[in-house]
């Protein structure tokens, strides 16, 4: 309902969001010129062809959109919790992170999602995968834990924000540099920093390790085997987090006082 | 002079305040330089001297965009946001009220800004970046001192750019449309995504003549001493020096126009 209010604001603007979701697709379209532009220079990056690092963008790219889309708005709150006007979202009688996801709920960031779909679909035209029962069903299961996963972070950082208003962008490097370090192959990074968002931040869940599976590749050093399909496990116990740390928030809070 | 030096102290001070926000602009600077670095690592070792750069070149470049997002708005000013709600609301009449210059009011706040961002969240993420990778560093305090004139004049260039966005709220209200479109040309002609002498033939050409160069790709070009002579490192000042003019002079007809002609909301 509060999503619906927030797009029939947006269409009073009719041209201005016709832009902004031609631009939204653009946006992330840029990224991926930037790797068509690498791979005009190269022919594999870190041992990864052109379409096998098209479908860890196109995988990456879809359950972030999902995730932005949905869950994108509450990073916002930080502003919310600063001035007290959270305030007005806890007198109503609806669950506050459904509210606050729903805040300034902006449609145009369906432009993300269509652009990593639309690679996502390139990249499997190209690919020349050995298909078998256990692929097929990964893939969607891929995109919808890997969008949870996303979006339990989202939470976690906004949770945050109950203690420290200004420190929404520390979240951004998480959400935002996830997808960007994702669309790469783990190859090309330090092993470091491959244990660390397999171990630390499971964002490897997202799509590393189910799309390292696809391509028939072993997975990072020291990683078990069984770890492919674990993404599911993963995202509940990603937002078991995510949640226990919004309640501790929401307790923890007290309006401005003026 | 003196009220626009208390501005442009004041813009200092203001963003001075949020040192938490600071402290997570670097983390997260510092986060996507990393990710950067390793991108062209294998980018560079597949093809050294990729346009021009030596893998030591490239990775300068990296943290120098790091540095500059903030200070050259490379994503945005920094102040387009507010400057927009305030004509979106009618607040703006205030400030024509006052007895200074519109845009020379804004320009001294954004300088005041971009100095507190050079220090807050330039040369800390570089710092780090110079700690973890071997990168090319300037050969003395006078190639750093050419570095810091052409982080100057990029700023001012992003400056007019961004306030040029602004004006156009006074005809659209919702600058959110045209806010995005300059964003993406930030992005992207700016050269934060990719060096702009990597892109190919007419792209490239384009992209380098394009006022965003002058916003990273000519100030790390500088840092890297590829414009050793004098004639030359000139030619750079020049071209950043002509768009700052052209685009600041399309931000003073903008604002005449707007405020002969636009009715202020709820005025």
């Amino acid at each position: 309902m509060v999503a619906g209010m927030w797009i029939r604001s947006t269409m009073t603007y009719r041209s201005s969001f016709a832009l902004t979701l031609v631009t939204s697709f653009c946006v992330t379209l840029f990224d991926f010129v930037v790797i068509l532009l690498m791979f005009g220079q190269v022919k594999g990056l870190g041992g990864f062809s052109f379409a096998e690092v098209a479908l860890l963008y196109g995988t990456a790219g879809t359950s972030f959109g999902i995730a932005d889309l949905t869950m994108g708005s509450v990073q916002r709150m930080g502003k919310r919790v600063r001035d007290g006007s959270l305030d007005m979202f806890l007198m109503r009688p609806a669950p506050l992170l459904a509210q606050v996801a729903a805040d300034k709920f902006a449609l145009r960031r369906f432009g993300r999602v269509a652009q990593g779909l639309l690679v996502l679909v390139w990249a499997l035209v190209l690919l020349d995968v050995a298909w078998t029962p256990v692929k097929v069903v990964l893939l969607p299961v891929m995109l919808v834990c890997g969008a949870v996963i996303f979006a339990a972070v989202m939470v976690l950082g906004a949770s945050a924000l109950f203690w420290v208003q200004d420190a929404a962008e520390v979240t951004n490097s998480f959400t935002y540099g996830g997808n960007t370090l994702l669309g790469y192959p783990p190859t090309i990074f330090a092993q470091e920093l491959v244990r660390g968002v397999v171990y630390v931040v499971p964002l490897a869940f997202v799509n590393w390790l189910p799309a390292l599976y696809v391509l028939d590749r072993p997975a990072p050093a020291g990683v078990p085997e069984w770890a492919v399909f674990a993404s599911p496990l993963v995202a509940a116990v990603c937002c078991g987090v995510a949640g226990l740390a919004w309640r501790a928030g929401i307790r923890s809070y007290r309006s401005t006082g003026s | 002079m003196r009220l626009y030096a208390t501005v442009a102290a004041g813009g200092f001070r203001r963003h001075a305040t949020y040192r938490v926000a600071t402290a997570a602009g670097v983390f997260t600077n510092t986060v996507f330089g990393f990710i950067l670095s390793y991108t062209y690592i294998a980018l560079w070792a597949e093809r050294p001297q990729l346009g021009g750069y030596s893998m030591e070149d490239a990775l300068a470049y990296v943290w120098i965009g790091q540095a500059l997002i903030t200070v050259c708005g490379l994503m945005g000013g920094g102040f387009e946001d507010e400057l927009i709600e305030r004509i979106r609301t009618g607040d703006i009449a205030v400030d024509l009220y006052r007895p200074a210059d519109l845009q020379t009011w804004w320009f001294s706040a954004n300088l005041g800004r971009a100095a507190y961002q050079l220090l807050g969240r330039g040369v800390v993420p570089m710092a780090v970046g110079a700690l973890v990778f071997d990168f090319t560093l300037p050969s003395g305090p006078g190639a750093w001192l050419a570095f810091l004139v052409a982080v100057v004049l990029g700023s001012v260039v992003s400056f007019a750019i961004w306030y040029l966005v602004a004006m156009s709220a006074f005809w659209l209200l919702d600058g959110q449309g045209v806010l995005q479109v300059a964003w993406l040309g930030g992005l992207f002609f700016s050269g934060m995504l990719l060096p702009l002498n990597v892109f190919p033939g007419a792209l490239g050409e384009v992209a380098r003549v394009l006022p965003w160069a002058s916003m990273l790709q000519v100030p790390a070009d500088v840092y890297l001493g590829r414009y050793e002579d004098a004639g030359a490192l000139a030619g750079a000042y020049a071209f950043q020096g002509c768009w700052a003019l052209v685009l600041f002079g399309a931000g003073r007809v903008a604002q005449a126009a707007a405020t002969r002609k636009v009715v202020v909301q709820g005025g």
